[in-house]
């Protein structure tokens, strides 16, 4: 056994784990602060540990309503941990945990920067990355179908069932819109495709139509607004998680967002170059400890763009109508992914 | 019958989608702006910032005093009586209880309680009142540990109330009766 690669790979996980669950715990404030700021509001100011008035800046802090996130996830871990009469008992208690198991998987292969010393910035360096990526990805659907079964009534039934059939819709708009991607790059690995950008220019300019379907489709894989269908609270009560409480909704909650952490990093890689930046010599792999540091918070900077983005679509946006969500997917994006596609085969072959 | 009305077909530009969502994005992007870096908040911070009441609001009842600090109150109990939700309640002195706590005036509640629980705020005690002793004031936001403590008794709803002066029937009933000693009576 090569026990130093264990030992690397069991530190990367907890590091990778620990960044993205303060990101989801730390998204969820920036959901609440920018829809407050969009809506001309104040956002959460308030919460704070009792000592914070008494050290300079403290209440700086306690504005930007810091501490709040400490505050939801206690609220979350002392509510009662209700189960309702008449849940299939295991799916109920199963569902949660197949929607966060997949959206916490993604994160394995997204290279999240270059190398510090010998190991190289990536949980699995997989020659198959974004197959992996996408194999993970789809299993998200089990999670919130199980949910909407395992309650037991009519509201989660229809937000299970309008995510089935949105996510399988856009699942394959997606997929498609990443082929130009892989056939311009000609390898699956994200750090190949990471290190072809640094070398070519980052993707978006030579796939945009790519990058679009990609981008759209994230959101509605994310069941983020204007796609959110699923958990349309104003149609649906609260969605497929409706029966659930405390820390079993706080799993789905967990999940939404680290899919969006996932789903950011994905575009980070596949069209905005990764860790790299064209200027600073950040474009190759890094060869001292700092520019390996520096690289990392590069792609932290990137993907906190495209979460911020998705926030403030999520604020903007009306949601499409159920009809219109199944047009767009399958009367407008397919046909486009595969024109896309078309045209950047016949455009590579010309060239070859 | 119905009519169909025909609606406009979009035009290649609008169908994109793309631009109404670019326009979006502006629009909330101005509204970000506006709040943080111009301070443009429709909200208020509440109990730190609070409305500017109207004149003639309706707040809590509390008793008040004249200009001399006396109680105007004489626990006639018309407000009693009168009110809807029955959450005033006067005990008057009695045949051996104290009268009132100076001369001249006629009589005092011995006490006089209102439930601001059962409150509703509706103004009919001040407008009974005969001697202006009990206001709607600008109290809104009521607030106790317990449901005996928002049970405001005299004292309480006397330091409240703070003092509006008015008529001071009393006092004049006094100058008159002065008058009337120091009339000059000419044989």
């Amino acid at each position: 056994m090569d026990w130093n690669f264990i030992i690397f790979s069991i530190v990367k996980i907890a590091i990778v784990v620990g960044v993205v669950q303060g990101l989801v715990a730390y998204s969820v404030l920036a959901e609440r602060k920018i829809s407050a700021w969009i809506q001309d509001r104040v956002g959460p100011n308030r919460t704070a540990p009792p000592f914070m008035k008494f050290i300079p800046g403290g209440q700086f802090l306690t504005r930007l309503g810091l501490f709040q996130p400490l505050a939801d996830g206690l609220k979350f871990m002392f509510k009662e941990d209700f189960t309702p009469a008449g849940v299939k008992k295991i799916y109920f208690f199963l569902a949660p945990a197949v929607s966060v198991i997949p959206a916490m998987l993604t994160v394995a292969v997204i290279p999240f920067g270059s190398n510090i010393g010998a190991q190289k910035m990536v949980i699995a360096d997989l020659n198959v990355g974004i197959l992996y990526t996408f194999g993970i990805v789809s299993m998200g659907v089990y999670g919130i179908v199980l949910a909407g079964y395992a309650a037991n009534s009519k509201y989660p039934m229809f937000g299970g069932i309008r995510s089935s059939a949105q996510m399988i819709s856009y699942e394959i708009s997606m997929g498609m819109s990443v082929i130009p991607v892989l056939l311009i790059v000609g390898n699956l690995n994200l750090g190949q495709i990471i290190s072809w950008q640094s070398t070519h220019g980052w993707m978006v300019a030579y796939a945009p139509i790519s990058f679009i379907i990609f981008m759209v489709a994230s959101f509605a894989e994310t069941n983020r607004t204007p796609f959110d269908l699923p958990e349309a609270e104003t149609e649906l009560v609260g969605g497929y998680h409706t029966e659930y409480g405390s820390m079993k909704f706080a799993l789905f909650f967990l999940a939404e967002y680290s899919n969006m952490v996932s789903s950011s990093a994905m575009m980070v890689t596949l069209f905005f170059g990764g860790w790299t930046l064209p200027f600073w010599g950040l474009d190759h792999a890094a060869t001292s400890l700092g520019m390996g540091i520096v690289q990392i918070f590069v792609f932290l900077a990137k993907m906190l763009f495209f979460m911020v983005v998705f926030i403030w679509v999520r604020w903007m946006f009306p949601r499409f109508r159920y009809d219109q969500l199944m047009d767009l997917g399958w009367r407008r994006f397919l046909p486009l992914a595969l024109v896309n596609i078309l045209i950047t085969a016949v455009w590579l072959w010309m060239r070859s | 019958m119905a009519v169909v009305v025909n609606r406009k077909s979009l035009t290649f530009w609008e169908k994109l989608y793309l631009p109404a969502i670019v326009g979006g994005l502006k629009v909330t992007l101005k509204h970000a702006y506006n709040t943080l870096f111009k301070g443009k908040v429709v909200t208020m911070e509440y109990p730190e910032q609070k409305w500017t009441l109207p004149p003639g609001y309706r707040g809590a009842p509390y008793l008040v005093k004249d200009q001399e600090g006396n109680t105007k109150c004489v626990s006639c109990q018309l407000c009693e009586f009168v009110c809807p939700p029955k959450a005033i309640r006067i005990t008057p002195p009695g045949d051996t209880g104290l009268k009132a706590d100076r001369t001249n005036a006629e009589k005092m509640p011995a006490e006089f309680e209102i439930n601001m629980l059962r409150c509703i705020f509706c103004g009919f005690c001040q407008e009974v009142c005969p001697e202006e002793a009990i206001f709607l004031q600008q109290d809104y936001s009521l607030t106790a540990l317990s449901r005996s403590e928002l049970i405001y008794n005299k004292e309480k709803l006397l330091s409240l109330g703070g003092e509006v002066g008015g008529i001071q029937k009393w006092k004049h009933k006094l100058e008159e009766a002065k008058a009337q000693e120091n009339f000059p009576v000419k044989p």
